[in-house]
């Protein structure tokens, strides 16, 4: 190996000063905004600031400390990003418990199962770190990851566990607990498609037969994932999961697109998805109700079903404005699951627009750290991974907040890591375990083989006496 | 697989520049529509807590905010409420009216002329505070014209509008029924819902301004109007000979219009101001058929007709004279009856254009926008709408109206003391109604100080008694006399 400065040897630092000094930061976020809404709601700071300030910098450093013990060249940015992420949605959460308290409301302890459920996601998170040495393991369940998601997302349907909550029927209930296993079946079908596509990319992208401008592949190495994926749809079509199944074609897309390299794949599926939208506003009175509130929300205000958690949500937008109203000085609890996935018009609201953009750039700046992770990656099992994962934060963040804001029709996801919810919370913290363990893999100096002695083998001329 | 990824990275970078593009639309270009949207109860929950501006007539408040001890800050109040609720309209947690909707932005303290005030309350950590409306109203005016409407027999509907001739002023504006904008203002929301729905579901609409808000056939005031173009013509003055007699033949056809009493208006050949004394419909039929639609269109929109001018209230009314009426139609038109229209307000200021000398004001009802540190943000200036006639025909006609008082069928606008220019009016709607009886006036006539429009629409009153100055007569004398005597 030469020493002129291929990129292969570029030997990144562990920069994990940085990620420490990034944390304390998301700290500050986290903790500072749980005492501004006291301040700003209740006019105190809250007693128990020290108990949860603890509770956050205890889960905070846990994670980075596993981080430093066992992937020691991760990406710091990813860590803090999320932890901050984090302690903003409690903190909201937190807000919209205490309006729903003062509204008589039974639920109003959102923030406190949020934290249990964090606790867990983070004790998930160091386990991921530490039992997953390598992402390539994962390559060996390729098949089991791709079962595991469709019996999960099969799971709702099972009349003892399934439960349907505001008309969808993605939640199963065990034991007190709901859960939606969606939620984790996206993280197992990107590793089945990421297993699935890296082993048969050549084939799928050289073998096979042209149509028109693509080459089609041959059906026997399309046809497993290409059946996964279907049922993985269907699935999620016959549960009333609109925002999922967008997601999920997205995915599938992206990564057929980076494995085989084929931008037919693009407009193929832009094809496919044109028609089966139009398909789904003609044949699915929801779709159709959905698009038509989309493009005249204010027609809509009070019917039922209508657009007013839409509408409620962009007069809350609107309201807050430049710099928002300030914690307690809003109405976020006007629009229906603020806690949930409209937690950005909460935001946007009493924080304004200089945090809604901060929160977007915050999911962006993930985004961009799993994409480079992919693209530094050594081997394609862990880019096309870090790709699946990283497209999910893009189109998830992109389908809610596009749907919260108006830009798009409004299909319901949440906003990771800052929306309620038990199983996204910790799907997504497994989720940047998985993209730090693979960007340990791609940081981490290539092991330097012992270089042999310039003249070690050639033939050396022993005296002979 | 790197030139897939990047691609991907820019599609990802686009989604995310499209959701900052349009958050950035979303809360602050288009935030101040949503703002304004009816629907929006961020606002108006906002607007509840807040200290409104008063809105003041003569120094006195006639809404208000006091500090109210549930949920919201401040409670609404209306300290006179029927006989201002035209006005001030009323500040329900579900919609706004009259000023309180017009002035919405002053009152709330939102204004962009409060902007000053604005920083420093939030600087100083102070509650915001809306800015105060000044009305033009006299109250003495005022009250007259509420007591005179009040003191009709029956469930008489009508309104009373006074402007000051030579500034526009609204001087007095009562509608009646009315309603009690405290009731709608009140915090126990679902009882507000139930009042205003009833208030919606009254035949005698009493949320109707009556003074802006209703047009009917202007009867024989608008025989002003029809002298007015007679004699810019140039073909007549007050003295001139004009037809009167008792019947008028209808040109296209059979029909003959009588005058109100049957009689002949003194002769078949009567002086302009002789056939305004008595009202003679015979007159001015044959001078709006023989004056033709254009030029008695000219004149009516002069005076304001086709077009609304207050632009401080909600809820106006355009006074028609069709530009498209057939001859027939015409010449009824001169007499105030086919498809003319008016509003008090409109008649008021065809009185106040008269004594303005031909000049007519824009009507307006806010004198002065104070911010809450008092410092006047607004003042509001007097502006020419038209010059409806010249000052000669102006003079000519206050001649005729003054008789009209003096010896003719107004004289029950005389004031002692004061030269007063009037003139009655009937209308007839359709024969199972009772016809309107209106009367515009102004005083003094020598230096005009207040104009006066009243009309009832509906009244238990017999109907033959109904005709002359018997019932709006009395009410404008009392408003007149309230602006003029000391």
């Amino acid at each position: 190996m030469t020493q002129t400065g291929s990129l292969m040897d570029f030997v990144h630092r562990r920069r994990r000063g940085a990620e420490l000094f990034l944390l304390l930061l998301a700290l500050v976020v986290g903790i500072g905004a749980y005492a501004a809404v006291g301040l700003g709601v209740e006019g105190t700071i809250p007693a128990d600031i020290a108990a949860y300030g603890g509770w956050l910098t205890a889960l905070v450093v846990a994670a980075h400390i596993a981080v430093r013990l066992t992937a020691p060249y991760a990406d710091p940015v990813l860590l803090p990003l999320v932890a901050a992420l984090n302690g903003l949605g409690l903190a909201v959460i937190h807000r919209l418990d205490l309006a729903y308290e003062a509204k008589g409301r039974d639920n109003h302890d959102f923030a406190q199962q949020q934290l249990i459920w964090m606790t867990l996601g983070v004790v998930l998170f160091i386990g991921t770190l530490f039992f997953l040495r390598d992402h390539r393991t994962l390559q060996r369940f390729t098949y089991t990851s791709g079962l595991a998601a469709v019996v999960l997302l099969l799971l709702p349907f099972l009349p003892f566990l399934g439960r349907e909550i505001n008309g969808a029927n993605i939640w199963i209930s065990f034991a007190g607990f709901s859960f939606q296993p969606g939620e984790v079946a996206k993280v197992l079908l990107v590793i089945a498609f990421a297993g699935y596509l890296v082993l048969h990319r050549d084939a799928l992208a050289l073998a096979g037969t042209r149509v028109l401008f693509v080459d089609l592949p041959r059906g026997r190495d399309l046809g497993p994932i290409l059946a996964m994926f279907a049922i993985a749809m269907m699935v999620l079509v016959f549960q009333n999961d609109l925002g999922s199944s967008l997601l999920f074609f997205c995915l599938f897309l992206a990564m057929l697109y980076v494995a085989t390299e084929r931008p037919g794949w693009l407009v193929v599926g832009g094809l496919l998805f044109a028609g089966g939208a139009t398909a789904a506003y003609f044949a699915v009175g929801n779709v159709r109700n959905r698009f038509n509130f989309w493009l005249d929300p204010m027609a809509y205000y009070d019917q039922s079903p209508g657009s007013g958690q839409l509408v409620e949500s962009m007069f809350g937008m609107a309201w807050g404005g430049l710099i928002g109203r300030g914690f307690g000085n809003g109405m976020p609890d006007r629009v229906p699951y603020a806690e949930s996935d409209f937690i950005l018009s909460a935001i946007g609201e009493e924080l304004g627009l200089t945090a809604v953009m901060a929160v977007i750039v915050c999911y962006g700046l993930i985004v961009e750290r799993a994409l480079r992770i992919a693209l530094i990656s050594r081997d394609g099992f862990g880019k096309l991974l870090a790709v699946g994962l990283g497209s999910i934060f893009a189109l998830q963040v992109f389908v809610v907040i596009g749907g919260v804001t108006g830009l798009i029709p409004l299909t319901g996801l949440t906003t990771p890591f800052l929306s309620y919810g038990g199983s996204s919370l910790v799907a997504n913290w497994v989720v940047v375990a998985l993209l730090l363990r693979i960007s340990e893999q791609a940081r981490r100096p290539v092991p330097r083989l012992e270089e042999p002695e310039p003249d070690s083998e050639t033939t050396q001329v022993v005296r002979v006496l | 697989m790197n030139k897939p990824i990047r691609t991907i990275a820019v599609f990802c970078l686009l989604l995310f520049l499209a959701l900052l593009g349009n958050a950035t639309y979303l809360m602050y270009v288009d935030a101040g529509d949503l703002n304004a949207d009816a629907k929006n109860r961020r606002v108006i929950t906002a607007a509840f807590s807040r200290e409104r501006g008063a809105i003041l007539v003569g120094k006195e408040p006639v809404a208000r905010s006091v500090p109210s001890d549930d949920e919201y800050d401040f409670q609404r109040r209306y300290p006179k409420p029927f006989m201002y609720a035209p006005i001030t309209g009323f500040f329900s947690y579900y919609s706004q009216s009259g000023i309180e909707r017009s002035q919405n932005d002053v009152l709330s303290g939102d204004d962009s002329r409060l902007f000053v005030t604005r920083l420093v309350d939030m600087l100083s950590n102070a509650e915001p505070k809306g800015g105060n409306v000044e009305l033009t109203l006299d109250p003495e005016a005022q009250q007259a014209a509420w007591d005179g409407l009040q003191a009709l027999p029956g469930d008489a509907r009508g309104a009373v509008v006074a402007l000051e001739p030579t500034t526009g002023r609204v001087l007095a504006m009562v509608s009646n029924p009315t309603y009690d904008p405290n009731v709608l203002a009140s915090h126990d929301f679902s009882a507000v819902t139930k009042a205003y729905e009833q208030l919606e579901a009254d035949l005698a609409d009493p949320l109707i301004n009556r003074g802006i808000g209703t047009t009917l056939p202007p009867g024989s005031t608008f025989k002003l109007v029809t002298a007015a173009a007679a004699i810019e013509s140039g073909n007549y003055d007050a003295s001139s000979m004009v037809p009167g007699g008792s019947s008028f033949q209808l040109p296209q056809s059979t029909s003959r219009i009588g005058n109100h009493d049957g009689g002949n208006c003194g002769g078949n050949r009567i002086t302009l101001t002789q056939a305004m004394q008595v009202s003679c419909n015979v007159t001015f039929l044959t001078l709006a058929n023989e004056l033709g639609i254009e030029k008695m269109t000219a004149q009516a929109e002069a005076f304001g007709f086709n077009s609304t001018a207050l632009e401080d209230l909600g809820g106006q009314a355009r006074s028609l004279y069709p530009p498209t009426m057939d001859p027939p139609q015409t010449a009824m038109s001169g007499i105030g009856q086919a498809s003319v229209t008016a509003t008090p307000l409109q008649m008021a200021m065809v009185a106040a254009g008269i004594a303005n000398g031909g000049t007519v004001m824009r009507p307006y009802l806010v004198d002065e926008v104070r911010a809450p540190n008092l410092d006047v943000l607004d003042q509001s200036q007097p502006e020419e709408l038209s010059q409806a006639v010249s000052r000669a025909t102006a003079d000519e006609l206050t001649d005729m109206l003054v008789a009209t008082v003096e010896s003719g069928t107004a004289t029950p606008a005389q004031i002692p003391g004061y030269q007063v220019a009037g003139k009655t009016g009937t209308a007839q709607s359709t024969p199972d109604r009772p016809p309107y009886a209106w009367f515009v006036s102004f005083a003094p006539a020598d230096d005009p100080r207040v104009a006066v429009a009243v009309m009832v629409e509906a009244s238990e009153t017999a109907r033959d008694e109904i005709a002359g100055g018997t019932l709006g007569g009395p009410i404008a004398k009392a408003v007149m006399e309230a602006v003029i005597t000391p």
